[in-house]
């Protein structure tokens, strides 16, 4: 089963993007991210810049809108997403609290839809 | 009432409902087997006690009344259910049983056999202590859930069917023959031990089960040891637990730091806890069988001298752990005697007892890699430390001892 990890993080979190090497957040994340890789349950995902970085649209009766920022305005936001493949909820959890962004921010564990993908893709 | 009259009357409510609980919902459940049931009776009798007892004064005999009031309710619910489903038969033995429920303060104390059901073999493994700590404690499903990392809703569904199945199943409640007596036995001391989440914090690995239940896998141990208190294995888990509760303080610096167990201020140890936990350690060995707990509880003992004699017997804690490995060769156990192996007899065949272990049990056990990279780093094999490092900070879930091994990687 693929879940996906959503991974919300507060502002000094997308602050230490540019940090130096020696950043310890930085470094919580290599060492997360091999063992995922050794664990053999890393399917992909990506982190993502700042939240002032994004842009969203929506059409609203045939008329464009866009809007500088993310789609919702909150105090952690989405930083970034894992999907791994495990074998239930129960081990998901597991690895999502040894998440580094799950002690300063939160990480919200989800199923990915191979059915709905399915339907989508026919 | 006064606000100071009614704050004692709610501290009355609250020691006698965690003091009686258990005993209820045991006494409740014992003969009909419907624990969910005899836990809705004991809530809701808690309930009338927090309306009534702040206006009524608390009652002579709280655990009298409390009970007087849940088997009424009992009664209630479980006719409610039959009659759902209709069965006769219960219903008669159930009026039956109600006759026998005297208002008596001594009722008897069923709760050892509710322990046995709450972790009978045909439960599921991973059940028996958030059983055990519903049925005997009276903690909630979302509290459970949080320490065994498991959604609320999730941790409320597997409760109930658990329950149902001890309902439905003929799981029945007594203590078992001697014959199985040993592994019946085990069975709930491990559920007990998993509620308490032991760091396993020597070398800044950590193998936590349940998390933040510590004082209920103690309180529960102490209810076990009351009720079986011939039982040296007993007397082994609570000493284990002692031992570990009384370095609580120690275990981080006044900064939030972590601190590993060889490098703590034993000054700040509990010294009645440590005590306690040697007293148990000296019943138990009277007894001349050991086992699993004794032994472990052995090996904390070893680190807790370190408070009189300002070192650590490496030796003697190795020697433990030979004997650990041969009745319970967990990786647990295998991953401690190495560290003891490489500080008895040095680092490098203490990496060689670590090679010995499977690699795909290790692959995701975060104690091995904390030995293991600091080994290696002892070695001066530094590549290879570094990778084991981050092996182990990637499967880290406490933020300080994250840091503490990021610390350490350099």
């Amino acid at each position: 089963m693929q879940f996906a990890l959503l991974i919300f993080e507060p502002p000094q979190a997308f602050a230490a993007r540019n940090a130096d090497e020696n950043d310890p957040y930085l470094g919580a994340w290599r060492a997360y991210h091999k063992a995922l890789v050794e664990a053999d349950i890393f399917v992909g995902g990506s982190p993502l810049q700042p939240p002032e970085t994004g842009t969203t649209v929506r059409l609203k009766d045939g008329k464009r809108r866009v809007q500088d920022g993310p789609f919702a305005d909150t105090k952690e936001q989405l930083g970034g997403f894992t999907i791994l493949e495990l074998p239930s909820l129960d081990a998901a959890l597991e690895w999502a609290a040894r998440c580094p962004a799950a002690a300063i921010g939160a990480v919200e564990v989800r199923p990915v839809s191979p059915e709905y993908l399915r339907r989508v893709t026919g | 009432m006064s606000a100071s009259e009614q704050e004692s009357t709610h501290r009355a409510i609250e020691r006698v409902a965690r003091e009686s609980y258990g005993r209820l919902v045991a006494y409740l459940s014992s003969h009909t087997h419907d624990v969910g049931s005899a836990e809705d009776a004991v809530s809701n009798a808690l309930v009338v006690a927090l309306e009534t007892w702040p206006r009524d004064g608390v009652p002579q005999s709280p655990e009298a009344w409390l009970l007087t009031t849940a088997r009424r309710s009992f009664i209630d619910l479980v006719r409610h259910r039959q009659v759902a489903e209709a069965s006769e038969p219960t219903l008669a033995l159930l009026r039956e049983e109600s006759k026998d429920m005297t208002l008596s303060p001594e009722f008897p104390d069923e709760r050892l056999k509710l322990l046995f059901v709450c972790a009978h073999p045909a439960i599921d493994p991973g059940m028996h202590t958030p059983l055990m700590l519903q049925t005997v404690l009276g903690l909630d499903a979302a509290r459970i859930a949080h320490a065994f990392l498991i959604s609320p809703t999730t941790m409320g569904q597997r409760l109930v069917r658990a329950k149902t199945k001890i309902r439905d199943a003929g799981i029945r409640f007594e203590i078992p023959q001697e014959r199985e007596l040993p592994q019946r036995l085990d069975a709930v001391l491990e559920a007990i031990y998993a509620a308490f989440g032991i760091g396993w914090d020597d070398m800044a690995g950590v193998d936590q089960r349940g998390r933040d239940l510590a004082e209920e896998a103690i309180w529960l141990a102490r209810v076990l040891l009351q009720l079986m208190p011939g039982q040296p294995e007993v007397h082994g888990l609570l000493a284990l637990m002692l031992h570990s509760e009384a370095r609580r303080a120690a275990r981080r610096a006044t900064d939030g730091r972590y601190v590993p167990l060889s490098e703590q201020d034993y000054q700040k140890w509990s010294l009645p806890l440590m005590e306690e936990a040697e007293r148990h350690l000296d019943e138990a060995s009277s007894r001349g069988r050991t086992g699993r707990f004794q032994l472990e509880a052995a090996i904390q003992s070893v680190h807790a001298e370190r408070a009189r004699s300002g070192a650590i017997q490496w030796n003697a804690i190795m020697m433990f752990y030979e004997q650990l490995i041969r009745i319970s060769p967990t990786l647990g156990t295998r991953t401690g005697y190495a560290a003891a192996v490489a500080e008895a007899k040095g680092a490098e065949p203490g990496l060689v007892a670590l090679d010995g272990m499977d690699a795909d049990a290790i692959s995701a056990y975060q104690p091995y890699w904390a030995v293991r990279a600091h080994l290696l780093q002892r070695l001066g094999k530094t590549p290879e430390a570094l990778d084991a490092f981050d092996r182990a900070i990637g499967l880290t879930e406490d933020p300080a001892v994250r840091a503490f091994l990021l610390q350490r990687r350099g």
